[in-house]
């Protein structure tokens, strides 16, 4: 027997009551807004992984966040490990934060949470040595992840204005539909936010090897314009140094196939997603825009790592473009998955939320498509679930710059 | 015959991107009222050269280099690793130039 049931359009029965142009958050004691209000369990070093999940698990509606980080870190590598792990706990699309911890680990369970309590909102933690062992931390941990839902539950939505904005974007399994449709549509609504009074991240450095000289020429001063193209050299650099062609690493196999043939290539498609704005600063990775607008976030071409950093950097939402077909969320923020590829639509485009295709198949013009993803932004923006959230993609991964001791 | 299958990114540009498949001897048209023969079948989302290309000449999309040609290349031929190498973020080349 079926039961049959019509999905209907969102937001379709309130159509006239409600102004979809504005925005609805969660403001936080630090004055940022958040799109999301999660419960965040997050274990300050590998070692407490197992406890995050459990604690996670057995409170309805956390999120649990782990990773293989947090001990035999040194110098530079362990400030960004702990500006990730910091920053996806204070981004605003976080309301309350629980820290796992082992005890003796190189980033202390207490230390990260006192940095977290800088922003004001909600935080704890429990240290597995301390609570006696596993189940005595998930004990703890339950108990305080219960009444920290609790008081998630009172916060209400609030308007909010688009300079609170932090819009990220990414792109990856890219082919060449990426640059012709997909990117460019993106770059359309880059431009409209930071018209709007928002920022913009342009995130992965490798992908903008090749088209540089196109993006210093839009920094707002030579000054930065020259830190754009010493920040691409020393990346190169330090991928040269390995000795090998990029290429089967960075255009990846998938991007051959899809029809990519250099790095060049694919760097002058990618560079479409941020769209034509004026670049204010580049930000390390993980670390928050100072500036409105435009800006550059020196994050890898890993999809993942790079998601995280921007999130991290306190971005509330992201578009991911893709040509080959890429199912990636993020713990804390929705990412809007948009292709241009007619192919990857029709076979699975229950991962994507924007169906970009029509440009290459002549069927809508490139503005059509533009204001359809804007639309969605909003509604996503007030709490509608992107396809990652629903299908509960939590992909979350920390880029290092040396090797752990 | 006369349907745009062939997506140029700028006028400048010695490359075009199939956006169906497209077999070794059809005509495929692009936006601008060009008409190619295809020598070679192309996927879709690959690229076919709009002129010849000879070994060791700029292969242009987007308007700017994406790469050199390794081979000489026919108009309406396939272009893609084959006979194309990038420029950038060549390891394997360092110290060469």
């Amino acid at each position: 027997m079926y039961i049959t049931w019509k999905a209907t359009e969102a937001g379709e029965t309130r159509k006239g009551t409600i102004n979809m142009q504005e925005l609805l958050g969660f403001w936080r004691p630090d004055g940022r807004v958040g799109i999301r209000n999660h419960l965040l369990i997050i274990s300050s070093v590998v070692c407490a992984n197992r406890a995050t999940e459990l604690i996670a698990a057995a409170v309805p509606g956390a999120v649990g966040v782990t990773h293989q980080h947090g001990c035999a870190l040194i110098g530079a590598d362990k400030d960004m490990v702990y500006r990730t792990l910091e920053g996806t706990a204070t981004n605003p699309n976080v309301g309350a934060v629980l820290v796992v911890g082992l005890g003796c680990e190189g980033i202390p369970a207490e230390d990260l949470a006192q940095g977290i309590a800088k922003s004001g909102k909600m935080v704890d933690y429990v240290s597995i040595q301390k609570a006696g062992g596993t189940m005595g931390a998930v004990h703890a941990g339950v108990k305080i992840a219960t009444q920290m839902a609790e008081e998630l539950g009172k916060m209400r939505r609030e308007p909010f204005g688009w300079e609170h904005l932090i819009f990220g974007t990414e792109c990856g399994g890219s082919d060449t539909t990426s640059g012709i449709a997909a990117n460019p549509v993106t770059g359309g609504v880059s431009d409209r936010i930071v018209k709007l009074g928002g920022t913009v991240i342009l995130s992965e450095t490798p992908e903008i090897i090749g088209a540089e000289h196109l993006v210093a020429r839009r920094a707002i001063n030579p000054e930065l314009g020259e830190k754009i193209l010493d920040l691409i050299k020393r990346v190169e650099n330090r991928y040269l140094s390995l000795g090998v062609d990029f290429r089967g690493g960075n255009p990846s196999p998938g991007n051959i196939a899809g029809g990519l043939t250099t790095l060049e290539e694919k760097s002058l498609g990618a560079i479409h997603k941020a769209g034509t704005s004026p670049i204010q600063e580049i930000l390390e990775y993980a670390q928050c825009p100072t500036k409105k607008g435009l800006v550059i976030m020196d994050t890898p071409g890993h999809d993942v790592e790079s998601l995280t950093g921007m999130m991290a950097g306190g971005s509330q939402v992201a578009v991911f473009t893709t040509g080959q077909g890429t199912p990636t969320g993020h713990p804390i923020a929705p990412i809007i998955k948009i292709t241009g590829n007619p192919k990857t639509w029709n076979s699975m485009g229950g991962d994507f939320d924007i169906d970009a295709s029509t440009i290459i198949l002549g069927q809508e013009r490139m503005a059509d498509v533009e204001e359809r993803l804007f639309q969605y932004l909003v509604e996503v923006i007030n709490g509608r679930l992107v396809k990652a959230e629903i299908m509960g993609h939590r992909e979350f991964g920390i880029s290092r710059i040396s090797m752990s001791l | 015959m006369g349907n745009v299958s062939l997506v140029i990114m700028n006028k400048r540009d010695n490359v075009a991107t199939a956006v169906m498949d497209l077999e070794s001897g059809l005509k495929a048209g692009t936006g601008d009222g060009r008409e190619i023969n295809v020598k070679e079948s192309i996927p879709f989302g690959h690229k076919l050269a709009l002129q010849d290309i000879f070994s060791g000449q700029v292969v242009i999309k987007y308007g700017e280099p994406i790469g050199i040609a390794t081979k000489d290349i026919k108009t309406g031929q396939h272009v893609h690793v084959h006979n194309v190498e990038g420029n950038r973020g060549r390891g394997d080349k360092k110290g060469d130039n």
